[in-house]
């Protein structure tokens, strides 16, 4: 277990590191930096002052280093439009994606895997057709049409629930069951093509003759084996929940880091997108790491690879 | 001595797009304390849904039927689950034909061996240990208590058949069922797996019930033996019986192909009767062997009779005896 997570971290520091170059090089792709920063109406000489003021004139190396070595310090430079450091931008706005990303996939778990298991568990009953309801709908509603939805029902209609800003925790239940429920038919088919795989196998039968019961069956043999590839899954859409929820953010007004990172495209704002993006594909990596890590101990298997 | 399980008009019935597919067809058997019996048969003659029906394993879709299928007196068909579920583990226990599969990856096995016992015997953890280690040992295990925290995956299949096998002593069973335990394994694992069989049988004093495709099984650890073909029963008797006075054609037939040392050559396997076995779907009219038998006649097209010569002895032809072993004299000096 030891040598797979040191593996797993040596690969997770080399991906850090190609993420932050081509993060880094956004700032030469998307245009040149000098003449975005001094704006439409300057002139040649200003735009070249701007260069060397900056450094852009530099050896482009030279600049990836300086620039990654303030990014570890949380140095992420200052913002063109808001005139502002950067990590304080990030340090507002962080927190309510991630308030929101963990609620949504917490949700969508929840709502999912028991769905997922009991769909399997009788497959084409009632409740698998339900359950497959379910994703159906979930697969083909655009995400803004239900909160348009929800909004109108809940906000408007009933008036039970806020429905923009980000003050109390009620702020984040509709977005909540937004997002979620977009993450939920993939987690919930997978949960139960795994489950129905699993409880045809020959280890299930061997834990039937044994005697065991119902639950030890189905929780203690069968999920753990049907949960691994849902493990992947989750933390791939958890991840992007973070920074793919600038729709649900927009319509509820909750100004999460997404949301900034779009509104700073806009305005060419590049020191944060470059950071946003940076945090994010971080996050992105850490949360693959964490699910290999989970996946190797439910399946000792992993561990030697 | 009453039997620990007999069975008579046992039949099984799966529902596929072609229809019925009748695969087991009314078989009746028993099995008393400390008695071994091989049931023997080529690939798809119902050899293992007869043994997941005592278990009570069939697939959800498999409709069982039986006169009587009794286990220690007790009725098993009327069992519900629950009741059965008690039982299986315990008192009747099963190895499979798939030593590869059949222990879950993700739990070690110790774990998977001691949850029977901790299940069925309400045991402390540290008593179902020691019986695990206990059997690891008598099954031929090494370093039993530090096998304990491997996982299956670090076992070959040979050790994993072995401690299906513990898995399946853990609560003394008075019934085993195992499934042609070796067919997986190499020829040398082979013998030893079927030899520490014999051998755990006579210890433990249980009923052994033996699936195998290999007569040179059966003649070294069977009492009693019963034939099938397509989904039938074609002949029943004891080992001695059997080997002396082969009286169906297809049991002759496979008697015939038993390799001879020096003489058949390495590989060839039981089965080697040419010929194919009948659909199972729908009825089958006469004798099911008849596409295969040597010494078919009109008869056999419409009548399929089976004769008790004594209880525990009997075969399905339309022959009689001295026909039958006449046929067997022809056969042997072909
Ligand atoms: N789940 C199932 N669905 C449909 N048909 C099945 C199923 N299980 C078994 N059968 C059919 O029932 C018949 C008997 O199967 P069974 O597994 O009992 O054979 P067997 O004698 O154990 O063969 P083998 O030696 O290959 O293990 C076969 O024709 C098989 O195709
Ligand atoms: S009944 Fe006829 S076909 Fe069947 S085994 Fe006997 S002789 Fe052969
Ligand atoms: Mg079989």
């Amino acid at each position: 277990m030891l040598v797979y997570t040191l593996k797993r971290l040596f690969l997770a520091f080399l991906v850090a590191l190609t993420v932050s170059a081509i993060t880094f090089s956004l700032t030469y792709l998307a245009s040149d930096p000098a003449t975005a920063m001094a704006g439409e109406t300057a002139s040649d000489a200003d735009i070249e002052y701007i260069r060397t003021l900056y450094g852009f004139d530099r050896p482009i190396t030279v600049q990836y280093l300086e620039w990654a070595g303030r990014a570890i310090q949380g140095d992420f430079g200052e913002s063109f439009y808001f005139k502002l450091p950067v990590s304080t931008l990030l340090f507002e706005r962080l927190p309510v994606s991630m308030i929101l990303g963990v609620c949504a996939i917490s949700f969508a778990i929840i709502l999912s895997i028991p769905l997922g298991v009991l769909a399997a568990i009788r497959p084409n009953s009632f409740l698998d057709r339900m359950a497959l309801g379910i994703s159906v709908v979930g697969q083909a509603m655009p995400s803004f049409w239900l909160a348009l939805l929800l909004i109108l029902i809940f906000g408007v209609n009933l008036n039970l629930l806020p429905i923009t800003g980000s003050e109390t925790w009620k702020h984040f239940i509709l977005p909540t069951i937004v997002l979620g429920y977009y993450a939920t038919p993939a987690i919930m088919r997978l949960t139960r093509t795994g489950m129905l795989e699993v409880l045809g196998s020959d280890y299930i039968r061997t834990a039937r003759a044994k005697g065991l019961s119902l639950p030890v069956i189905l929780f203690k043999h069968a999920l753990r084996n049907a949960v691994i590839p849902v493990v992947s899954l989750a933390a791939v859409q958890f991840g992007f929940m973070l920074g793919g929820s600038i729709v649900i953010e927009s319509i509820f007004a909750l100004h999460g880091a997404g949301y900034l990172a779009w509104e700073s495209i806009g305005r060419n704002d590049l020191p944060v997108v470059q950071a946003v993006v940076l945090v994010f594909s971080l996050f992105y990596i850490v949360l693959t790491f964490l699910s290999d890590l989970l996946n190797a101990w439910l399946d000792p298997r992993i561990r030697v690879g | 001595m009453s039997a620990v399980l007999e069975i008579s008009g046992l039949t099984v019935d799966i529902p596929v797009a072609a229809g019925d597919l009748h695969a087991v067809r009314g078989i009746d058997f028993s099995v008393d304390k400390g008695e071994t019996l091989c049931i023997v048969g080529e690939s798809g003659c119902g050899k293992s849904l007869t043994s997941l029906s005592i278990m009570g394993l069939l697939p959800k879709r498999a409709k069982i039927n039986a006169d009587k299928m009794q286990f220690t007196g007790t009725d098993l068909l009327s069992l519900k689950e629950r009741e059965l579920a008690a039982i299986r583990g315990n008192r009747m226990a099963m190895i499979f034909q798939e030593p590869m599969t059949s222990l879950n990856p993700a739990y070690t096995i110790g774990n998977q061996l001691m949850e029977p016992y901790l299940r069925h015997k309400k045991s402390s953890d540290k008593e179902a240990r020691e019986r695990a280690i206990y059997l690891l040992e008598r099954v031929g295990i090494t370093a039993a208590a530090s096998r304990l925290s491997q996982y299956p995956h670090q076992l070959s299949g040979g050790l994993r058949q072995r401690v299906m096998i513990a898995m399946a002593l853990m609560c003394d069973p008075e019934l085993i069922i195992a499934d042609e335990p070796t067919t997986a394994l190499d020829v040398t694992i082979q013998a030893q797996i079927l030899h520490l069989l014999a051998e755990l049988r006579n210890e433990f004093n249980s009923a052994l019930i033996l699936i195998t495709h290999d007569l040179g099984v059966v003649a070294r650890v069977a009492d009693k033996v019963a034939v099938m073909y397509a989904g039938k029963i074609v002949e029943a008797g004891t080992v001695e019986e059997i080997f002396n006075q082969p009286l169906h054609p297809y049991t002759q037939g496979l008697i015939n192909c038993i390799p001879v040392p020096g003489k058949t050559a390495r590989g060839s396997r039981l089965g080697s009767i040419p010929g194919i076995v009948p659909t199972l779907i729908g009825d089958i009219k006469g004798c099911s062997f008849r596409n295969r038998c040597g010494f078919a006649h009109d008869a056999c097209d419409t009548n399929d009779p089976f004769h008790t010569l004594n209880p525990g002895r009997g075969y399905r032809c339309t022959l009689d005896v001295p026909a039958c072993e006449a046929n067997a004299k022809e056969l042997a000096s072909a």
